[in-house]
This record gives structure tokens, C-alpha cells and sequence, in this order.
């Protein structure tokens, strides 16, 4: 893959690396300004013309980001500094931008899949009487992400993952006459909160430990060998926390399948592309803090194969069709944080872009089986479809093909590199990884062929009415289903005539060496064999699920007559119940005590005892004043005696 | 007459004055009827009185019973407005009770 | 015969103190505050103090008693029905305050060094030309101020107790 450097001219690339770089600021700020145009214009300003500014914000973005591509590819990073943001004694924080090659991708990732998914909603949302709260809120989403993977200092991200969890709560909760949505809006910026709790720690004792939070003070080296190991170990600790939270690892994940109560489109940008890999970003940006505390590094690597395989399994019970993609996310998640367990960042970035492409495709081609089928969601009332969505049927089949880890897909390419870095370290994690893979190759497949083979399950009256989708939202899910094809190119291996750019680009913002990439730790025939090994299994596991839900015609039965380890399955573990009785019933105890004891009895029983005791003093201090002249002459007397005493004994 | 601090130590009027100046007090916090504590009050001064006069004597210094001139007019003049307000407030309550006028009670 | 003197006239000093704030009738209360004044005049001739003494029985036992017995006899003072008596606690709270001035004054007096007696004592310190003397030279002001705040007595009492028309 050529550099981009030999694309353009040099003299001309001075002067637009120059120009462009002045113009990074207004990447975030205009979603910021379309939030602010259809938020207060949104009676006024038509559902086309909403549609338009809402789109035309990314879409901008996207090209200007496109257009800083070339010289930060180039030249390692632009910075730029809006303003002084904090001053406080010695320690100062810039509200300053950062593009670096990391940086930059994710700034791709997030306008040009925002810009998809916004061009998708106007047809999905056209009928919603908010339509232009909706486009209003995602502009903000897409300005917080934005702020969140620019800025160059941990405050500036903090405010950013602040606010894509803000973003996220008013979306989710969009449709919010219904009491059930907003009880998962809820649960979902608490959850988020309990995340951002552990990384807040983690913020202050970064501070506290090296007096900043600017990331070229804090990733110095010189500095950072000053820094004991425990202490990393318990900052870095803290930081997956915070991760686990926002990118709904266990036990923080619970929030996320019921997150789909929210618009398809937003459970396809933000619970799929962008801010559930928020978590991700983070920990590859502190790559330097987590090379130095293996325990972390450990930890992860658990804890993302855990997930993984926990929620693959869930997912195999499910029957709502956006549930299964919902743990389908946390189980890639999951995938992600194994592979940054084992320090292999690229791969884990690798595989975050790619699931960018195919989730989003996944979960937009599910918006319009739903939309086609005017809102039935429940994939045992769906059936043979095929025919009657046949484009949906094609992208929807190419997003599966792609999870599943068939080549030349792109998630294979990512998931493979994945799985190959696990080898190396131990061959049973590999196995377990591939475990995880099948597992997630096995329900994807078991839907799809419940979606669109088989009988045809649908209801009479829905049948009538369904249809294929507008193009505004067919459009973006062919760019999408392209992209999920061709995505792997962004890191095809050497192995197999690639040219690694990605490991390439990244190599500078993780501090590899350029050559140590392609030095593997197992030999090339042994990758080749196991690829093989996968790519097999996979074949083998997706002839199963066709010969139990096309062949066989097996159709999942009704929740309640589920039975043995599959009603545990169904009823997801029953670690909602669990919460419910650990947490949620003891807090809600509390408050409830608090409400009826200590508010009313207490505190103000503090505030008015105070009132009282100054109207009782005042009572008995009236007495004095009553005109009693024997008092007076009394009082007279012992003051005289006191003085005298005062006087003549000191 | 010949100095009588010569059989009487001064100690002693100072004692008698003492006394008299808190028998004073007493009758003053004591009673209630305003004339009596009007006269303790006299009581007091005059016991104020023997004590410079004593002192005058002691020392040699007419300074004392000057002082002792002074005290008596003001004592005069304090008796004479002192009952004129007596006899106004018994005009008006009917009483010489010093707590006759408790009407600032809500 | 000085010393008898001195103690007999302390004693009944003391004894008619007591009566006068002790008595019931304020007319017994009147007249034992007469004696004491007597006998007040009489310790002040023992010390020499001619003048003092007889400006003390024209002033007080002349003026000052007779004022009050005025009042006394005018507002009718003397009949039973007019006698309000303390409460015990008052009585009782009177009495300490009285203990306590007592004692402090006491421990002050028994602790103080008094000065020695000045043997060049004139033996006419008290009479009137040596007073006179001292009045109209070194307190001249005063004297003249005490002529004011006479004046202004008595146009304080005739204000007072004008009846109104």
C-alpha cells in the first residue's frame, strides 16, 4: 500500500497540512452546531430539512477528517490548542486536540459510519413525530465520541465519555412514553456511572502521581519508570472498571441488551460502532500504563474471554432480534478485551473497525427487517423472508458471513489475527477463543435461517403490508455490506501478501519498533494450519445450524416452556434478578428509609428545632424585660459583686 | 478633743463602715416597699460617708469631709427627685410595691 | 471615755440599721434611720469633724427625714394594709448577696495595708475655716456646679409632679 505522502505533491502538501490543521476544531464543533440548530429549531425546521443539516454536519466532518488523512499518515500527529481550560496552581489542562494515526481512525470510523447510519435514519425515523430531537441528539453523540478520541489530555476524554453516556441515556429513553425504556435509560447511565466511578479513581491518582493529565506527560517514559508498578497496576485496575462499564464487559454489561429499547439506528451507532468502544480507545491509548502491570493485562484477558463466552451463550437462547445482536456485541467486546489482554493492540484495533462495519450492517439490516415488518421484533413470528426483503436478505447474509469469520471477509482477517495472538501465548487459550468464535458463528446463523428460511411464520395481516426498505436506508446498508467485504485490507497479513498498514500506522503510536511486527512467534505454516482449523470449524458449525433451522424446521418454543439449563440460558443467567436482589431492592430500601425518616425527621427536624430553640430562648429571655424592678436592683448587686471580686482578688 | 485613732484602730471604723454599707445592701434587695429601699440606699451612702471622714481624720487631709459636702447634696437633691417620681408613680398604681409596675409582661 | 463612746454609738448604729430595714411600718423604718443618723453625727464628732457633723443633722435628719416622713404620712404608708412583703426565695437570695459583699469587702479591708497615721494631724482639719478654706479654693467648681444640680432638682420635681390642667 503506497504512503500517503506519495499521493500528493509535497509543495502542495505543506500548505494544506498547514490550512487543515487549523481547521481540526471544527470537526467536533459541527455536530455541536447541528445539535444546537435542530435542538432549538426543532418545531420549526421541516423533517426534510432536519434530515439534511443533521446528515450534512457529518458528512463534513467525515470529509475534513478525510482531508487532515494524508498528512497524519505522514507525519505521525497535528495538535492543536483551542484554549486553557483548567488553571489551577501548578497544574494546568488544555482543552486541545490530538490527531494521531489512532486517533484519526477513530474519527474515520465515527463520522463515516455516523454519516451512514444519519442517512439511514431518515428514512427508518421518517414517520416519528421527534424526528428532529432524534437527529439532534445523534449530532450531539457524534460531537461528544469526537471529543472523546481528539482530545489530547484524560480530562477532555472524561468529558467526553461523560457525554456519550448522557447521549446514550436520551436516546435510549427516546421513545419515552413507554415507562419500560426509560427504566433502561436508566439502568444504562447507571451502569455507565458505576464504570465512570473506577475511572475517575483512576484519573485522580494519575494526578496525583504525576501531577498531570496531558498525555505527553503522563506516557513520558522517564516519568513513568518513576512510577512504582502497584500503583499502575491499581490505576490500570481502575481504567477497566471504567472500560467494562462503558463497553459492557461483566458484570457491568446488563444495561446493553436492554439499551435495544432504543431506535435501531442508535443501538447501531452506539451500541455497536462507537461508544462501546470507548472502553477500547481508552485502553490502547494508555498502552504505556498497561505494558508496565501484567496483573492488568491478566485481568483483561480473563475477564474479555469470560464475556465472550458468557454472552455467546445467552445469545444462543435469545428469540428478540435485536437481543442477539446486543450480546453479540458483548461477546466481540469481549473478544476485543482478550486480545488487549495479550497485547495485541493492532489486532483488537483491527478488529474494532471491522466490527464497526459489520455490527452497524447487522443491526441496520435487522432495523429494516423491523421496519418492513412494521415493528415485529420476535424472530419465531418471521420466516422466509428472502423473498420478501430480498436486499436486507443479501446485506444481512454478507454482516453473518462476516461475524461468522469466513474469508475474505473482514472479520475474519481481524478475528483471525486475534485468535493467532492467543495461540502464541498459550494454545488453550486459543482454544477457548475459537470456542467463543463458533458459539457466536452458531446463533448468528440459527437467526438468520429462523429470519429468512423456513416456514413462513408471520403473521397474516403483517405479511400483507411488509416491504423492502427505502433506499435512504438501503443505501447505507450496501456501502456498509461493502465495506464489511472489503474491510480487511486495512491490516491483510504479510502471510498472505498484505501489507500489514495498519500494524504499520498504529506502530508509532505504540512505541513498536517498525521492524518487530513480523517477527511471529510461530512459524508461518503453523498460521496457515490454523486458520485452516477455524475456517473448517466454522463450515462445519454453519451445516449444522442449517440442517436444525432450515432442514429440520426447528422453531425455538415459547419463553415459558423452556426447560433445564436452556430456561437458565433464556432467561440470561438470571443475573438481572440477582442485581435486583444484591442491589437495586437493598437501594431502593434505603432510599425509601431515607425518604420517610431521615429527610423529614432529621434534617428538618434539625432546621426547624433550630427555629424552635430561638423562639424558646426568645420566651424566656422576654422575662427579663418585664419591668420587675427587685430583679433589676438584684442583678444590679451581683454584678457589683462580681467586679469588686474581679477587682480585688486578681 | 485628742486623736481617737489613738485608742481606736482605724480597722474598726472601717468595719462599722462595711457593716453599715451591707446591712444597706440588704434592706435594699430585701424590701419591697420603694420608701424603705430609698432609705437603704441613704444608709449606704452615709456608710460611704464615715469612711472618708474617718479617713480625713486618719490623714490629715481635709480633702475627705469636702468630699463628704459633696456627697450630701447630691444625696439631697437625689432624695427630693427620687420621691417626687414615687409619689407620681403612686398616683398612678395606687402602690409604693416596686414591682407595681411589671406591666411590660406580654 | 472616747472608746466607750465609739462602741456604744457603733452599736446602736448598727442595731437601728438593721430595724430600719427590718420594720414593718415604714413609719418605725423612718425614725430608727433617724437615729442612726444621730449617732452617725456623733462618730463624726469623735473624729473631729465638727462642720460634717452638724451639716449631717441639719441635712439628713433635718431635710432628707423630714421629706420622707412627708411622704410616708401623705401616701398613707403607715397603715397595715399597705405592707407587701418579699418571697422567701427573694429573702433568702437578699441575704447572700449581702453575705457575699460582706465577705469581699471584708477579705478586701483585712488584706489592704493601711497607711500609717499622720502624726502632724492639726487637730482643726475638721473646723469650719480650714473647710472653708479648702472649699472655695481648691473645689470651687464644684461648689458652684452643686448650686446647679440643686436648681436643676427642683425644676426636675416641680415638673414631675405639676398635676396636669
Amino acid at each position: 500500500m503506497l504512503p500517503a505522502s506519495a499521493v500528493v505533491p509535497s509543495k502542495f502538501r505543506l500548505t494544506q497540512d498547514m490550512f487543515m490543521e487549523k481547521l481540526i476544531w471544527l470537526i467536533p464543533i459541527l455536530p455541536l452546531l447541528g445539535f444546537f440548530i435542530l435542538g432549538l429549531g426543532a418545531s420549526k425546521l421541516s423533517k426534510g430539512l432536519a434530515g439534511i443539516v443533521g446528515c450534512a454536519t457529518i458528512l463534513i466532518a467525515f470529509a475534513l477528517s478525510l482531508g487532515l488523512a494524508g498528512s497524519v499518515f505522514a507525519s505521525g500527529k497535528l495538535e492543536q490548542t483551542l484554549f486553557n481550560w483548567v488553571s489551577s496552581g501548578a497544574w494546568t489542562v488544555d482543552f486541545g486536540f490530538l490527531v494521531d494515526p489512532l486517533s484519526l481512525i477513530m474519527m474515520l470510523v465515527i463520522t463515516g459510519v455516523g454519516a451512514l447510519i444519519h442517512i439511514y435514519s431518515t428514512g427508518y425515523m421518517h414517520d416519528d413525530e421527534r424526528h428532529n430531537y432524534f437527529f439532534a441528539y445523534l449530532n450531539l453523540f457524534v460531537f461528544f465520541m469526537l471529543l472523546l478520541v481528539m482530545s489530547n489530555n484524560y480530562l477532555l476524554l472524561f468529558a467526553g465519555w461523560e457525554g456519550v453516556g448522557l447521549c446514550s441515556y436520551l436516546l435510549i429513553g427516546f421513545w419515552f412514553k413507554v415507562d419500560e425504556y426509560n427504566e433502561a435509560a436508566k439502568k444504562a447511565f447507571v451502569m455507565n456511572r458505576i464504570g465512570d466511578l473506577g475511572f475517575l479513581l483512576g484519573l485522580f491518582l494519575i494526578l496525583v502521581n504525576f501531577g498531570t493529565l496531558n498525555y505527553d506527560g503522563v506516557f513520558d517514559s522517564t516519568v513513568l519508570s518513576q512510577i512504582s508498578v502497584g500503583t499502575l497496576t491499581v490505576i490500570t485496575l481502575l481504567f477497566i472498571v471504567g472500560a467494562a462499564g462503558k463497553s459492557a464487559q461483566i458484570p457491568l454489561y446488563t444495561w446493553l441488551p436492554d439499551a435495544m429499547a432504543g431506535p435501531t439506528p442508535v443501538s447501531a451507532l452506539i451500541h455497536a460502532a462507537t461508544m462501546v468502544t470507548a472502553g477500547i480507545y481508552l485502553t490502547i491509548r494508555s498502552h504505556a500504563l498497561f505494558d508496565l502491570a501484567p496483573i492488568s493485562m491478566e485481568v483483561l484477558t480473563y475477564l474479555g474471554l469470560a464475556t465472550s463466552i458468557f454472552a455467546a451463550t445467552i445469545g444462543l437462547k435469545q428469540n428478540d432480534i435485536k437481543k442477539v445482536l446486543a450480546y453479540s456485541t458483548v461477546s466481540q467486546l469481549g473478544l476485543m478485551f482478550f486480545a488487549l489482554g495479550m497485547g495485541a493492540y493492532v489486532a483488537a484495533f483491527f478488529h474494532l473497525v471491522t466490527h464497526a462495519f459489520f455490527k452497524a450492517l447487522l443491526f441496520l439490516g435487522a432495523g429494516s427487517v423491523i421496519h418492513g415488518l412494521g415493528g415485529e421484533q420476535d424472530i419465531r413470528k418471521m420466516g422466509a423472508l428472502r423473498k420478501v426483503l430480498p436486499i436486507t436478505y443479501i446485506v444481512f447474509l454478507i454482516g453473518t458471513l462476516a461475524i461468522a469469520g469466513i474469508p475474505p471477509f473482514a472479520g475474519f482477517v481481524s478475528k483471525d489475527q486475534i485468535l493467532l495472538a492467543a495461540y502464541e501465548k498459550s494454545p488453550l487459550l486459543f482454544a477457548l477463543g475459537v470456542f467463543a468464535s463458533l458459539l457466536t458463528v452458531f446463533y448468528m446463523f440459527r437467526m438468520f435461517f429462523l429470519v429468512f428460511y423456513g416456514q413462513n411464520r408471520v403473521n397474516h395481516d403483517t405479511l400483507h403490508h411488509a416491504h423492502e426498505s427505502p433506499l435512504s436506508m438501503t443505501l447505507p446498508l450496501g456501502i456498509l455490506a461493502g465495506l464489511s467485504v472489503i474491510g480487511g485490507i486495512l491490516n491483510w497479513p504479510s502471510l498472505m501478501g498484505g501489507g500489514d498498514w495498519l500494524q504499520h500506522t498504529l506502530s508509532g503510536v505504540l512505541g513498536t519498533p517498525e521492524g518487530a511486527e513480523h517477527a511471529h512467534a510461530i512459524s508461518a505454516s503453523t498460521e496457515w494450519t490454523l486458520m485452516a482449523i477455524v475456517v473448517a470449524l466454522v463450515v462445519v458449525v454453519i451445516g449444522l445450524a442449517y440442517s436444525i433451522y432450515v432442514n429440520r424446521n426447528t422453531v425455538p418454543v415459547e419463553d415459558e416452556a423452556e426447560e433445564g439449563f436452556g430456561r437458565v440460558l433464556s432467561h440470561k443467567y438470571f443475573v438481572d434478578e440477582l442485581y435486583a436482589a444484591l442491589f437495586v431492592k437493598p437501594t431502593q430500601a434505603i432510599s425509601e428509609w431515607f425518604g420517610r425518616i431521615v429527610d423529614p425527621k432529621i434534617l428538618d427536624g434539625a432546621i426547624n428545632g433550630i427555629g424552635q430553640s430561638i423562639l424558646t430562648m426568645g420566651s424566656v429571655l422576654k422575662n427579663i424585660q418585664q419591668g420587675a424592678v427587685g430583679l433589676y436592683l438584684f442583678v444590679f448587686a451581683v454584678g457589683i459583686i462580681i467586679l469588686l471580686a474581679l477587682q480585688i482578688l486578681f | 478633743m485628742e486623736n481617737i485613732f489613738n485608742v481606736v484602730p482605724l480597722e474598726h471604723f472601717v468595719l462599722l463602715s462595711l457593716a453599715l454599707f451591707c446591712i444597706g445592701m440588704v434592706g435594699v434587695l430585701l424590701r419591697r416597699n420603694m420608701i424603705v429601699v430609698f432609705m437603704s440606699i441613704e444608709l449606704m451612702l452615709n456608710a460611704v460617708n464615715l469612711l472618708a471622714v474617718a479617713f480625713s481624720a486618719h490623714r490629715g487631709d481635709s480633702s475627705g469631709q469636702v468630699f463628704v459636702f459633696f456627697v450630701m447634696v447630691v444625696a439631697a437633691a437625689e432624695v427630693a427627685l427620687g420621691l417626687a417620681i414615687l409619689v407620681m408613680i403612686y398616683r398612678n398604681v395606687k402602690s409604693v410595691d416596686i414591682n407595681a409596675l411589671k406591666q411590660l409582661k406580654w | 471615755m472616747d472608746q466607750v463612746l465609739f462602741y456604744a454609738l457603733a452599736a446602736i448604729a448598727i442595731i437601728s440599721a438593721v430595724i430600719t430595714i427590718v420594720a414593718r411600718n415604714a413609719m418605725y423604718s423612718v425614725l430608727s434611720l433617724v437615729v442612726t443618723f444621730f449617732t452617725l453625727a456623733g462618730l463624726y464628732l469623735l473624729l473631729n469633724a465638727e462642720f460634717v457633723a452638724v451639716v449631717h443633722i441639719i441635712v439628713y435628719a433635718g431635710a432628707i427625714m423630714v421629706l420622707f416622713l412627708f411622704v410616708v404620712m401623705m401616701l398613707n404608708l403607715n397603715t397595715t394594709n399597705s405592707i407587701v412583703t418579699n418571697t422567701t426565695t427573694n429573702k433568702v437570695m437578699a441575704g447572700l448577696a449581702g453575705l457575699a459583699m460582706a465577705g469581699i469587702l471584708g477579705y478586701a479591708s483585712w488584706t489592704t495595708v493601711l497607711p500609717a497615721a499622720s502624726n502632724t494631724a492639726a487637730t482643726d482639719i475638721g473646723s469650719v475655716k480650714v473647710l472653708g478654706k479648702m472649699l472655695f479654693n481648691e473645689y470651687l467648681l464644684p461648689f458652684e456646679l452643686t448650686s446647679v444640680l440643686l436648681i436643676a432638682t427642683m425644676v426636675g420635681v416641680i415638673v414631675l409632679t405639676k398635676k396636669e390642667e
